[in-house]
């Protein structure tokens, strides 16, 4: 039989160090592509990546608009991770979000005379509930009736999102807007406070990372939720329940999720509007792969998300670029990153070149 | 590719409402408001110690070569029409005007505004490069306004079509298109054959400023043809190309043969001019779009505005009052009459653009009969800002709802 031209063949594990060199790599290459593109439009790409750094860098209020970018994506990026390392695909993030801001909001509205503190934490763990809840629901289905979660979660989100719809247009309609449809400005009590100048939502963000990461590699539950990932069957035999776990998990995945719900509305947003997840939770998708799922990775790829969202919009309003350019050139980068994790698994083999086994 | 779609919603659900929305609450007081501002302003400035300079003005001058213009605009004034086309044209022409440079405007392009984040994020990098005056464009970004105003006493935000202001930092500006609908509804009162006239609106009775502009247009075509009807059909959208067109189809079918509207696309001109009928376009020049059955167009002029705000903030003149133009200060107008109008079109519109303009009469002026066969007015009395763009929930008599 005729030898194929090119087979693609799986690698052996790659070293730490030729991993990292061949990310470096890919990254380098993108900015490359990324400078083609943005020559294309006839501008100079380190002119603008410059300002792309410096736009969201040069000053403090461009570094708290820029964490302030960063805190529901970081947060939602950690709530997938807890789903995807159980190989639950939760594509739901943006819907858990929504629905977290959703609870949240109801306190902020209508009990913004309570004390503040005590108004922020019940909000705190009402956003943690109502995302929490909106994620059990495919996981329940997925443990009774076996549905598929991709879709199941997929699905949900439009549905979170037509919730938010209904509430502005109905029952949660601001009555001082006369006659437009939105909700009303949280009043300043139910708002969160703010530290260093940016909402203290970091400081939640940041707990929990830290959470989360020992709670992923050093808790029992934790290490349920690998096994259950790897392979269900093992985790039986071993013992676990494999649907308490999927379902505890999921409640906790949206849960954090519904967190950076409730802190999109009551820090940034400061309203309930139907921008309160605004993609955030699709981006989180990809930042939680991008980091491997490592909680640590996470924050450093967020970082660079934000940085790259804040200081395009500065690169649009200096330079005329519209700020679609932005996702394009976002999507180069992606492109090449996730393109090479192609090459850290699997190497290609020419027809009559080399050794076929790993 | 979801995020693309709710983009474009939002932008053209925000792009109407701005279309449709009315400063109600604002001018009711202005006067008074403008009393007490101005001495209030007098007493700031003796504080600020801008005395001189600053006599009336609440905002220090700002000298030309430090200022610094920032706009927030919905949607891409690169797309050469529509509604942020209209506001940049107004932002071009107010650098023109005072002689601006470039680099002194700093626009921000498609904010959405519904994402209360995007529009935080807008304004404070406007207000991070130095901007002294920012102008939000569209109806989402008034609370946005509202809470940087306080937080930047410095920096004056300007909110397009919203009703709220703080007398000082954040004031609101709109204006009269009705005296523009009761012009162009002449052009369509001289011009029916079959006395029915259609007008496609956005909402219905609940929405004063649609229900205010179609009763001008109406009154404008009772003033030439008084046996004229006019059949309103709403959309209950204020973006709905398709639901727009079929209004139009339907009024067509009625018999209509000239199509008003308010509403964001041409699709109800186009149908006209499939038709072979006539209409009346709304926000820019729509004989562009249907060169074929437009007679002119209700325009906005937003450099009217624009530029007698910031040169305000120039000459340290800046009172903080709402602006609600008209046609005597051009921030609104008509489109060139084309060549599709009736006889004698131009003159019967002059006459009552003299009017209006030399502030001698305005459209609601007096009493006015209703379709239902009462009145609301007093005579010889003008019906008050306030109740112009928030109280009109009535129908003028030529008007009959399909």
């Amino acid at each position: 039989m005729k030898e194929p031209l090119i087979r693609v063949v799986k690698k052996a594990e790659l070293g730490r160090k030729e991993t990292l060199i061949l990310r470096l790599e890919a990254i380098l290459l993108a900015l490359v592509a990324g400078g083609l593109f943005i020559l294309c439009l006839g501008q100079n790409p380190f002119v603008i990546y410059q300002t792309i750094l410096t736009g969201a860098l040069r000053s403090g209020m461009a570094i708290q608009a820029t964490v302030k970018i960063a805190i529901p994506l970081l947060i939602a990026s950690l709530g997938v991770t807890l789903a995807f390392k159980m190989r639950f695909w939760n594509i739901g993030a943006e819907g858990q979000i929504i629905m977290g801001g959703v609870f949240a909001s109801y306190f902020a509205l209508f009990h913004s005379g309570w004390n503040h503190w005590l108004l922020v934490i019940v909000m705190f763990i009402a956003g943690a509930v109502g995302g929490g809840l909106w994620g059990l629901i495919p996981a329940w289905f997925k443990t009774k009736y076996d549905t598929n979660e991709t879709l199941f979660t997929l699905m949900l989100n439009y549905i979170a999102l037509n919730v938010i719809v209904f509430l502005r247009e109905g029952p949660w309609r601001d009555p001082g807007s006369q006659g437009y449809a939105k909700i009303a400005r949280f009043d300043k009590n139910a708002s969160l406070d703010r530290v260093f100048g940016i909402q203290f939502g970091w400081i939640i963000a940041l707990v929990l990372l830290v959470l989360i990461w020992i709670y992923m590699n050093r808790s029992k539950q934790g290490y349920e939720i690998s096994v259950v990932g790897e392979s269900q069957e093992t985790a039986r035999y071993a013992g676990m329940n494999v649907k308490k776990v999927i379902l505890r998990t999921m409640f906790l995945s949206g849960a954090v999720c519904g967190i950076g719900g409730m802190v999109q509305a009551t820090g940034s947003d400061v309203t309930l509007t139907t921008a309160v997840a605004g993609g955030v939770g699709f981006t989180a998708i990809i930042v939680a792969w991008l980091a491997q799922l490592n909680p640590p990775a996470i924050l450093l790829v967020t970082i660079l998300f934000s940085i790259l969202e804040k200081g395009s919009s500065v690169v649009q309003s200096s330079f005329g670029l519209s700020s679609d350019c932005a996702d394009v050139l976002q999507g180069i980068i992606l492109f090449f990153i996730l393109g090479c994790e192609l090459f850290i698994r699997y190497k290609f083999v020419f027809r009559g070149k080399g050794d076929v086994r790993a | 590719m979801k995020k693309v779609v709710s983009v474009l919603l939002s932008a053209a659900m925000a792009l109407s409402l701005c279309a449709g929305c009315s400063s109600s609450s604002a001018p009711e007081t202005e006067a008074q408001e403008a009393e007490t501002q101005a001495a209030g302003a007098a007493e700031e400035g003796a504080e600020a110690e801008q005395a001189g300079e600053a006599a009336e003005g609440v905002m220090p001058a700002v000298a030309k070569e430090d200022l610094k213009v920032g706009v927030i605009h919905i949607g891409n004034p690169a797309d050469g029409s529509g509604y942020s086309y209209a506001h940049d044209q107004g932002i071009v022409a107010m650098q023109q005007a005072l002689g601006l440079d470039d680099s002194q405007i700093v626009r921000k392009n498609n904010v959405a505004d519904d994402d209360q984040t995007a529009i935080d994020t807008a304004m404070r990098e406007c207000v991070e490069e130095g901007c002294q005056i920012i102008f939000a464009t569209s109806w989402g970004y008034m609370d946005a306004c509202e809470a940087l105003a306080e937080e930047f006493p410095d920096v004056v935000f300007s909110h397009g079509t919203g009703y709220k202001s703080n007398g000082k930092n954040f004031n609101n500006y709109f204006g009269r298109i009705y005296q523009s609908r009761y012009l162009s509804g002449i052009a369509a009162g001289l011009k029916t054959e079959t006395n029915k006239i259609g007008y496609v609106g956005a909402w219905g009775k609940d929405n004063a400023e649609v229900t205010g502009g179609c009763n001008a247009f109406a009154m404008g075509v009772y003033s030439v043809n008084p046996d004229a009807t006019v059949y309103i059909k709403t959309t209950n959208s204020w973006y709905d190309p398709e639901g727009e067109k079929q209004a139009a189809v339907a009024l067509i079918n009625e018999g209509c043969d000239v199509i008003g509207q308010h509403c964001d696309t041409p699709n109800p001109q186009l149908a006209a001019e499939e038709a072979g009928v006539f209409g009346v376009g709304y926000n820019s020049d729509m004989s562009k779009d249907a060169p074929g059955a437009v007679l002119t167009s209700t325009i906005w002029n937003w450099g009217a505005y624009y530029t007698e705000a910031v040169e305000s903030l120039i000459n340290g003149t800046w009172t903080g009052e709402n602006y609600f133009g008209g046609l005597k200060e051009g921030l609104v107008d008509l489109a060139p009459l084309s060549d599709l109008c009736a006889e004698g079109t131009a003159e019967k519109i002059e006459e009552a653009r003299e009017k209006m303009a030399s502030g001698e009469w305005d459209v609601f002026d007096g009493v006015i009969e209703c379709n239902d066969g009462t009145t609301v007015g007093t005579e010889g009395e003008p019906m008050s800002d306030a109740d112009i763009t928030g109280n009109i929930h009535w129908y003028f008599k030529n008007v009959v709802e399909k």
